[in-house]
């Protein structure tokens, strides 16, 4: 029996808080101008491909929104990842696997005069980490619809286990005698303010606290060590048992005055208590053209400093409380780049069918570590090259409003 | 005295002032431009749940942009 790497990361234990929010909530996503009323009802089936690093991540995603009475508004919700990996990490302590997860998800929204309440449930389901996270939230909209305050709370119960391979068969099964816990708890507010009749802003506030196992039971430090051939030797992660973490965002989005288009920025700052401090900056555009198409651009830039606990190589095995080489934690820097271009359709023949939309969107990542080396491609302990990470992101997508 | 009076009175006046309810300074028929659906801060849901999600996993940092991740953390 020897281990392997999962799909899942539990370093990243904001687990299952998936989709609870832009997917779900409008009170974390800023509703529109329009404020006060329901979400549209709509209908989305998308195939969604993630390429990078040796890994690939596809699967489709369904969701589907559906008001009654003007009141109420139902939102359901099917994504799959399939995951086939041969990451980094992966190749220099494990052997390639493939892996699936579930999620899916139940919402609610009840609107009452210019207050709207939300609830909902998520559950995702893979072979080595179970999530399940509920969540509410209310928000209020106020001084003639200029202004909506949204406040909202998620918790988020999981189970971490680790798989093994059977040396002889090949066939992998939970280890029996491995199960942790991690619990996951977030606090979210924010402010969408209508400040001319051509500009928006967002300003939000999310608060995120994990307690438990907050490790992956698979990835392992490396140390120095002068006996092993090639000068280190590997050793389990160990990670505090709590992390809380806080970030903020402001965003603007304007409406062109000269033509029909709109540009958006956003500037976030997280901190956390393992020492991570980050900075993201986005820039969009949206241009309608020809009747009938929508046309976007975007940027995104990230920069993160390493978590306290951080080494790409230790001097030695026991060097600090808690050592972890997970590569987000390290210190790097991203450029990602995207285009997207939207048709909108309409069919007589369908009268219920109000509008559809096929949508086609690309992203491009570019990762650059500071101080993660790839020990794959071999050198000196601690002089191998830094590892660099690119990745394509597609999504293919087809909507209907009804 | 009279000094801290009149003092006073301006103050009182500026916070009477300040519980006039508050007007809409972009009334509802000027909202043209940010009813379009191009100024939807979320145009497509099911989109940006996703690639949040995918930014979320290849970033140490987490929250107040949209979305949160999944269980997936894809090594």
């Amino acid at each position: 029996m020897r281990s392997r790497h999962p799909s899942c990361s539990n370093a990243l234990a904001a687990t299952a808080l998936a989709f609870a929010t832009s997917l779900f909530a409008p009170w974390v996503a800023a509703p529109d101008a329009a404020a006060a009323v329901l979400p549209e009802d709509r209908a989305d089936l998308l195939y969604h491909r993630y390429d990078g690093g040796g890994v690939v991540v596809d699967g489709p995603s369904v969701l589907v929104r559906k008001s009654f009475a003007d009141k109420v508004s139902v939102v359901a919700n099917y994504y799959l990842d399939m995951v086939s990996s041969a990451s980094v990490d992966v190749l220099s302590t494990a052997s390639p696997y493939t892996d699936e997860r579930t999620q899916m998800s139940l919402g609610l929204d009840y609107l009452r005069g210019k207050t709207t309440y939300s609830i909902g449930y998520i559950d995702s389901d893979e072979s080595d980490y179970l999530a399940k996270t509920a969540y509410l939230g209310i928000s209020q909209d106020m001084f003639g619809d200029l202004t909506t305050i949204s406040i909202g709370y998620r918790r988020g119960m999981n189970d971490v286990y680790r798989n093994v391979k059977d040396a002889t068969s090949g066939a992998k099964s939970r280890d029996p005698n491995f199960h942790q816990e991690m619990d996951s708890r977030a606090w979210t507010a924010s402010l969408t303010q209508v400040l001319t009749r051509q500009l928006i802003g967002v300003l939000s506030y999310e608060l995120v606290t994990d307690e438990g196992y907050l490790n992956n039971p698979y990835r392992q430090i490396r140390y120095a060590d002068p006996t092993s051939l090639r000068g280190f030797s590997y050793a389990p992660e160990v990670y505090p048992a709590t992390k809380t973490s806080s970030s903020a965002a402001a965003r603007l989005k304007y409406s062109l005055p000269w033509w029909r288009a709109a540009v958006d920025g956003t500037y976030r700052y997280y901190n956390d208590t393992w020492g991570i401090r980050a900075q993201t900056i986005q820039i969009g555009y949206t241009q309608p053209a020809f009747g009938n198409w929508i046309f976007d651009a975007r940027y995104r830039y990230y920069t993160q400093d390493a978590a306290d606990f951080y080494r790409d190589l230790f001097p030695r095995r026991d060097t600090l409380n808690f050592q972890g080489r997970d590569k987000e934690l390290s210190t790097y820097a991203a450029h990602t780049v995207g285009v997207g271009a939207t048709w909108e359709f309409r069919m007589r023949r369908l009268p219920w069918l109000e509008k559809g939309t096929v949508n086609l969107r690309y992203d491009y990542m570019m990762m650059s570590y500071d101080d993660f080396r790839d020990v794959t491609a071999g050198g000196l302990a601690g002089a191998e090259p830094l590892f660099e990470l690119d990745a394509s992101v597609i999504q293919f997508f087809v909507s209907a409003w009804f | 005295m009279h000094r801290f009076a009149a003092a006073g009175l301006a103050a009182a006046l500026l916070l009477l002032a300040g519980c006039k309810p508050i007007e809409p300074w972009v009334k509802p028929y000027e909202r043209e431009k940010l009813a379009d659906p191009i100024m939807a801060l979320e145009r497509d849901p099911v989109s940006g749940a996703y690639i949040d999600h995918v930014f979320e996993l290849r970033e140490g940092a987490r929250g107040a942009m949209g979305s949160a991740g999944g269980g997936c953390g894809c090594n």
